[in-house]
């Protein structure tokens, strides 16, 4: 199409002026994209519990080890520290420095709450002989949620460095860019635990 | 990892002076002229004191050009290691007949084709294919840099931390046997107690890591960096082919990642992923780590076919024939190629209606690839055809490939692949379409973007031998393979029993040697460029080219462009001097740009560290890099202050440089 326009008409090859690129222009794009390589990851640990969750070598099955209630605060303490995370981000947006840090704080100490039972059911797994060289399907359930509670670990200590960031320098453009990347972790890890409740817990103790 | 632990254990892990092969004398013979070599080398940059020079200028530059040159040089060096593997291997089987056991034992010969695929694959490809991703695109788009300079130079270290731990498995301990995707049960601890699979393991998620981040990175730029006007459709094939090819980086390589932490968490913590027993389905990993190779195969190839698209178009002084159709085929690769895994493996057994899928989808693919052959050709029908370099490697490559695709198609068919599995047929087949679509590839891409990046063509006449010895060299020495593979000749063999196959292994063992001296061809082209590089001296655009990294000096300075251009056409280089397009000439402005840091040398080192000492189970070693690692980078996102201004007088001096040059008429 540009083919039909004359030759000699004159066109403007370069901008006159600098753009300016916005710092950190990519960067939510950027982040997205490594959520969803992440997201790939989880896919492939979904995909072996899929295969390998019913072979329990003569050992224990999902029913004689899954411990629902449990479970139900665990997933309680995630789900509460995603809503409080919103707070947090809320009181950013409306530049509130302390309310922020207190929610982020909140945040905090419910993924500690999540992290801390989840430790506590492995440990209370591999006291009963289920440890995760038991059977295939072991193997692929403390993978799984293991993984996730790696993700969470790293999420809390990017969380108090971020807390850190914002006692230092406030809520200036580059925090509040961090925060909302954090944001969208935790949010995504929300989203993996309903995936690993519903498929791993709720339909294992059916199974 | 039972019982007590002495002090030395403690400290070093399973680390011991038995450790190096002093029972090997071809890998000692190889240590002493390395430490030789090396010693050279770090000699002769103290005593020209390169070191500032290098690490200010380059090791912490976050320049993508200055990057994908280090990723080059990078896949140049381990390409010379692979190399010498493939000869090796060939000398062997050319020996090890009537009796004769060859000179490799067979602990060795199985490392040496396990490292030879491992090596050209993730150090090779990868890095060549990285490093003209990273040096073209953003010029090609118009943009100062990528979406995340930093980013940038730490996935080139891990890289290249991936392959210093190759490397080092040659001279400690040893590398996996299991063949380049180390299948369990064999790579299992069970059959592979040694550190071979460790190195495999930890050097690929080191590297891994870096390959993950720039795809990322990379893909990330093209979407968002763009120069105005260039819309999707506008952008240069070569661009489109990396953004498909990034697309499917970001796509795969977390698989590859995954897969490779359950065959760690075997081997390290006793689980049952891939055992015999308790459980544990080996062919899980056979589908995993091909749900990653397939597309991989694919990312190796696809900015190639952008290479040629570029290098045709130039070469024949004509738009490219089917942009569009160009365009979709890519993209009907790109989704294609999820779907075709299995046929990596249809003697799994799983059924004729899973085998006939994954033929069928197999064999579709072979069309938007035929489509594309057929735009190159429909380019330069009618063309005003130039012979230079890059476009003999182009036309060489539309012959070979060709071939090399047919045999694939032919390995599509299910009952013909229960015959040609693991068969020199399929050895003959990959490399046909390896080395003759990705290596030629980056030959023609050497040949014509060199004057890009430096300034200077490269010498004809070593090009020239180089070229004709590769021609020679490469049907010489896999003509065989495919007849001896018709006759059922398996892969991965060190000795033979039937004393009538040798007569061909000597003809692909002289094909190898013809291969080397096109190797040592190119490596003299390189050198007498350099020496003669006033002699060779280009302005901007020697090749009459039609993109829009040939509208900026060459090499480019430091910005890239001195103002962000604007974009009418696809061709948009050529649609400017069709216009008449001037260099404007003043009201230069300061420039926005990344600033250096040596964070992505000091993470990726920690890496490194870290993969060696789980590789030899010495765990504090492993926990305090670890911690390092993460200590750092977090250290690292305390500083705010990440970039800086080229200020304008500096930018109108590089400028009015160039400008005396074109008046000086070069």
């Amino acid at each position: 199409m540009s083919s039909a326009t004359a030759p000699t008409e004159p066109r403007v090859y370069h901008l006159p002026e600098e753009p300016h690129l916005h710092e950190g222009h990519s960067t939510s794009l950027g982040f997205w994209m490594y959520l969803m390589s992440d997201c790939l990851i989880f896919a492939i640990l979904f995909a072996t519990y899929a295969v390998l969750g019913g072979s329990f070598a003569g050992g224990p099955g999902p029913k004689d080890l899954f411990d629902l209630p449990l479970i139900a605060l665990n997933t309680a303490m995630l789900l509460f520290s995603s809503i409080t995370y919103g707070f947090a981000m809320l009181a950013m947006e409306k530049n509130k420095v302390s309310a922020t840090q207190g929610w982020l704080f909140v945040t905090l100490l419910f993924g500690g709450a999540f992290l801390f039972i989840e430790l506590y059911e492995f440990s209370h797994l591999i006291h009963e002989g289920a440890g995760p060289w038991r059977s295939a399907f072991l193997s692929s359930f403390f993978t799984l949620v293991g993984t996730h509670g790696l993700h969470v670990t790293f999420g809390s200590i990017w969380l108090i460095t971020l807390m850190v960031q914002v006692a230092k320098k406030g809520l200036i453009p580059a925090n509040k860019r961090r925060l909302m990347c954090l944001s969208m972790f935790w949010h995504f890890l929300d989203v993996i635990w309903i995936g690993v409740f519903t498929f791993v817990y709720l339909m294992g103790v059916l199974r | 990892m039972t019982g007590t632990l002495t002090t030395t254990q403690m400290i070093f892990g399973r680390l011991t002076w038995d450790a190096f092969p002093w029972h090997e004398p071809i890998v000692v013979a190889t240590f002493v002229g390395v430490v030789l070599g090396g010693a050279a080398v770090v000699a002769a940059l103290t005593y020209f004191k390169l070191w500032g020079y290098l690490w200010k200028e380059w090791f912490t530059s976050v320049d993508h050009k200055k990057i994908g040159i280090m990723y080059m040089v990078l896949g140049l060096i381990m390409f010379l290691r692979g190399f010498a593997d493939a000869i090796m291997m060939r000398g062997q089987q050319a020996m090890a007949f009537n009796g004769n056991e060859g000179y490799l034992n067979a602990h060795h010969y199985d490392q040496v084709f396990t490292a030879h695929g491992v090596i050209m694959i993730f150090f090779v490809a990868m890095p060549f294919v990285t490093g003209l991703m990273n040096y073209i695109v953003p010029l090609q788009i118009g943009a100062r840099d990528v979406s995340f300079p930093f980013l940038n130079n730490f996935s080139f270290w891990m890289t290249a931390g991936g392959a210093v731990l190759v490397m080092a498995s040659l001279f400690l301990g040893e590398f996996a046997q299991t063949g380049w995707l180390a299948y369990p049960p064999l790579s299992g601890l069970a059959y592979s107690p040694a550190t071979g699979v460790d190195y495999y393991i930890w050097s690929l998620q080191v590297a891994g890591v870096g390959t993950t981040l720039s795809g990322i990175n990379l893909l990330a730029t093209i979407i968002k960096m763009r120069a105005p006007g260039m819309s999707l459709m506008k952008m240069p094939v070569f661009t489109w082919t990396s953004l498909c090819t990034n697309v499917l980086i970001v796509a795969s390589f977390p698989i590859l990642t995954a897969t490779l932490v359950l065959l760690s968490l075997d081997r390290y913590a006793g689980t049952n992923f891939f055992t015999n027993d308790f459980g544990g389905n080996p062919m899980m990993y056979v589908n995993l780590i091909w749900i990653w190779g397939h597309p991989e195969v694919y990312i190796l190839i696809l900015p190639l076919f952008g290479v040629f698209s570029e290098v045709v178009s130039t070469f024949s002084g004509k738009r490219l024939f089917g942009y569009t159709s160009m365009v979709y085929a890519t993209c009907t690769i790109m989704v294609l190629s999820y779907l075709v895994w299995l046929h990596h493996f249809f003697t799994m057994g799983s059924g004729a209606s899973v085998n006939s899928f994954f033929g069928i989808t197999t064999m579709i693919i072979s069309i938007p690839t035929g489509a594309k052959l057929f735009n190159w050709l429909f380019t330069m029908y009618r063309g005003k055809i130039r012979y230079e370099l890059p476009m003999m490697w182009a036309v060489a490559f539309m012959l070979t490939f060709t071939v090399g695709g047919m045999t694939g198609v032919m390995l599509a068919v299910p009952p013909a692949d229960f015959v040609l599995h693991n068969s020199l047929f399929l050895i003959a087949h990959f490399h046909n379409v390896i080395i003759g679509g990705v290596l030629f590839g980056l030959f023609a891409a050497i040949n014509y973007w060199w004057p890009k990046a430096f300034g200077y063509k490269l010498n004809q006449f070593w090009g020239h031998v180089s070229f004709w010895c590769w021609q020679v060299g490469f049907w010489l020495a896999f003509t065989p393979l495919y007849v001896m593979g018709l006759m059922g000749v398996t892969r991965r063999m060190r000795v033979f029993d039937d004393p009538s196959l040798q007569k061909w292994f000597i003809i692909a063992a002289i094909g190898a040697v013809i291969i080397a001296a096109g190797i040592g061809a190119m490596l003299v082209q390189f050198a007498v460029s350099i020496w003669k590089r006033d002699e060779y001296k280009v302005e901007g655009d020697p090749w009459d080219a039609r993109t829009l990294e040939w509208a900026t000096s060459s090499p480019p300075p430091e910005y890239n462009f001195a103002f962000t251009p604007v974009i009418y056409d696809a061709d948009s280089w050529a649609d400017m001097k069709k216009h008449g397009y001037q260099r404007p000439l003043s009201g230069y402005q300061a420039i926005h740009m990344p600033s250096s840091t040596g964070t992505g040398v000091i993470l990726a080192g920690l890496a490194t560290l870290c993969g060696f000492a789980l590789i030899w189970y010495i765990w504090w070693l492993a926990g305090l890099s670890f911690l390092g690692l993460v200590g750092v980078a977090i250290f690292h996102t305390f500083n705010y202050k990440r970039d800086y201004y080229i200020p304008a007088d500096v930018v109108t001096r590089t400028e009015e440089e160039r400008t005396r040059i074109l008046a000086a008429g070069v």
